[in-house]
């Protein structure tokens, strides 16, 4: 293995993000800060608890979430689009390293990145809320399974990509309302019958229930369903990308 | 002379259907400077490529230095460094990071002190700190070759290092070239300009619609095929050539003005005094005598038009 390969791959990755700390960083702290005062205060103060838990609270693992599913699909994607784009990935496509540099590169600094977002919005959430951790160790265990696989799934979107359109595709068609339907805002036995059934089909529903469960204790699947999802996504991510990378897939001619 | 790349019976089709390169084989010898000509289209890039893992074959294989290019690849792209056609580099980031990013890239721990003299080598270290947007389009053709060499390659793959760059820079690049060359670097470019393939070569191979039509030392072909002329400038035009001359074929022209004699200068056998007497006994007046030589560049417009 190419240990140096992956260090600069990794270091410039975040080396981006810092040149670019403002729209990094702040801007996803921004943005909840907003749900916080739009659902949290002026929605959450006319709804009731939900499983015994006020409502501006139970919402911070959605909105924590939210975040971190688009922020790591829009750093992987973007981060190997752009050598793409620009046509510096000759330098990566010639260079002696194979998909497990390159994936361990990118995705690490993408995960990280989100990583470094999801505890930011956690800290904002803390000025907002109350809040109190059940089980820290499983909430962190979330957060960068989270991370991992969501960038891991960006990752394939820009390889995927041949232009700036299909980039942004995905993550608003897709990414967006699962995450806006998967019991961010809500827990899903709010919902009628039929559409809590639907809403099983939801692999988001499975991450946020899991998720929340390490906060409060609660949970709309059970525990062990949420880590096998989430483990089985990563998984069917990184056999497209090793297939992506054994066949060339639109990098190779 | 040992090889460090063998190329042997290269095809590559590309997904649309067009065939690029057509069973081509080629050796390149250690520590050469050899120069591959085509027109436009001719297969060059795509070669390169292939070698250094940017495109796959087709069919066919190639060795750097006895190891594989696809089976052995971590070993074969650690010696290659390649410099590509396009100017293709990120607009923001700054070159001294860009260096450091190419050499990791490649396996090679950081050597700060490695890269400096590289950069001052180049005339880049002033601008070290320059984000690659900022610099004029001779500068970003440096940082490319920079990047290529930041990782110590024994092999060099200059894919038209001079297209639009001015003669002065041109000539800064041959002296560069022929200095990596001096420390053993085994280099290989390609061009459409002849006399960079005159300058700098010691061997060129000639590709068109992707077949090697000629390799051989700069020398010899101008050897085999550099035939000169003796141009004869007449006082009075003639229409025809006199009868008597016959022999010498002689070649007419501006407007009977002038006769050219077309001959091999490394036949010993050649009697231009002669000619010169026939012409006399011809009754054929001289004005002027010049000779000339066939450039590469001759030879090559000949080759690619014999196979068109
Ligand atoms: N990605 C591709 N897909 C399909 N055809 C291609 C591709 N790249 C090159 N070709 C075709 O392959 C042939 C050889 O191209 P190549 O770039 O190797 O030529 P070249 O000798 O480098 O030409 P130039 O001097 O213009 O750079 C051309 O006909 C070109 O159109
Ligand atoms: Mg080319």
């Amino acid at each position: 293995m190419n240990l140096h390969a992956i260090k600069v791959i990794y270091k410039f990755e975040m080396l981006r993000a810092w040149e670019t700390l403002l729209q990094s960083f702040a801007s996803p702290v921004i943005s909840t800060s907003l749900y916080f005062v739009v659902f949290g205060s002026a929605i959450g103060s006319r709804i009731q608890q939900i499983d015994g838990v006020p409502y501006g609270t139970f919402i911070v693992p959605g909105l924590m979430m939210l975040a971190l599913l688009t922020q790591s699909t829009a750093n992987a994607s973007f981060g190997i689009f752009l050598p793409k784009f620009t046509g510096t990935i000759y330098e990566i496509m010639s260079a002696p390293i194979s998909f497990i540099e390159i994936v361990i590169g990118y995705v690490g600094a993408a995960a990280t990145k989100s990583f470094i977002i999801g505890l930011i919005i956690l800290a904002t959430a803390g000025f907002f809320v109350p809040l109190e951790i059940a089980h820290p160790f499983w909430m962190m265990s979330f957060l960068i399974l989270t991370c991992i696989s969501f960038s891991l799934f960006g990752f394939i979107i820009g390889l995927w990509a041949n232009n700036f359109e299909k980039l942004q595709l995905i993550p608003l068609l897709v990414i967006t309302p699962l995450v806006f339907l998967g019991g961010s805002f809500y827990s899903i036995e709010m919902l009628p019958a039929p559409w809590q059934s639907v809403s099983l089909f939801n692999p988001v529903v499975y991450l946020i229930s899991g998720f929340r469960w390490s906060f409060f204790e609660v949970a709309d699947v059970s525990i062990g369903l949420s880590l096998t999802m989430i483990l089985l996504f990563m998984a069917a991510c990184l056999f497209v990308v090793w297939w992506m990378f054994k066949t060339g897939y639109r990098m190779k001619k | 002379m040992e090889n460090i790349v063998t190329i042997s019976n290269i095809s590559k089709t590309y997904a649309g259907g067009h065939q690029a390169l057509k069973n081509l084989s080629l050796d390149i010898k250690r520590g050469e400077i050899l120069a591959l000509l085509g027109p436009n289209g001719a297969g060059k890039t795509t070669l390169i490529s292939i070698i250094c893992g940017i495109v796959n074959a087709t069919e066919g294989s190639i060795t750097v230095n006895g190891h594989d290019i696809v089976s052995d690849f971590r070993t074969t792209r650690r010696m290659i460094g390649l410099v590509p056609q396009e100017l293709t580099l990120g607009a923001f980031d700054k070159v001294i990071n860009t260096l450091r990013f190419s050499r990791g890239l490649f396996g090679k721990k950081p050597n700060p002190s490695y890269l400096e003299q590289l950069l001052r080598s180049l005339s880049l270290w002033d601008k070290r700190h320059a984000e690659i947007m900022t610099l004029s389009g001779g500068m970003k053709r440096r940082v490319l070759i920079a990047k290529a060499l930041a990782h110590e390659p024994v092999v060099l793959f200059l894919d038209e290092p001079t297209a639009g760059v001015d003669v002065e820079l041109r000539k800064e690049m041959w002296t560069l070239i022929r200095r990596l060359r001096e420390s053993g670097v085994t280099i290989i470019l390609t061009t459409h300009y002849i006399e960079e393939a005159e300058e700098i070569a010691d061997r060129v191979g000639v590709i068109n619609r992707g077949e090697l039509l000629l390799l051989d030392a700069k020398h010899s072909i101008m050897h085999k095929l550099g035939k000169k002329q003796l141009h004869i400038e007449l006082k009075l035009p003639v229409k025809t050539v006199p009868e008597i001359l016959s022999d010498w074929h002689l070649e007419l022209s501006a407007n009977g003005s002038r006769l050219n004699y077309t001959y091999d200068p490394h036949n010993t056998h050649i009697d231009i005094v002669g000619l010169l007497d026939a012409l006399d006994a011809a009754g054929l007046q001289l004005k002027d005598i010049s000779t000339s030589q066939r450039t590469l560049e001759d030879i090559f417009v000949s080759l690619v038009n014999e196979t068109t």
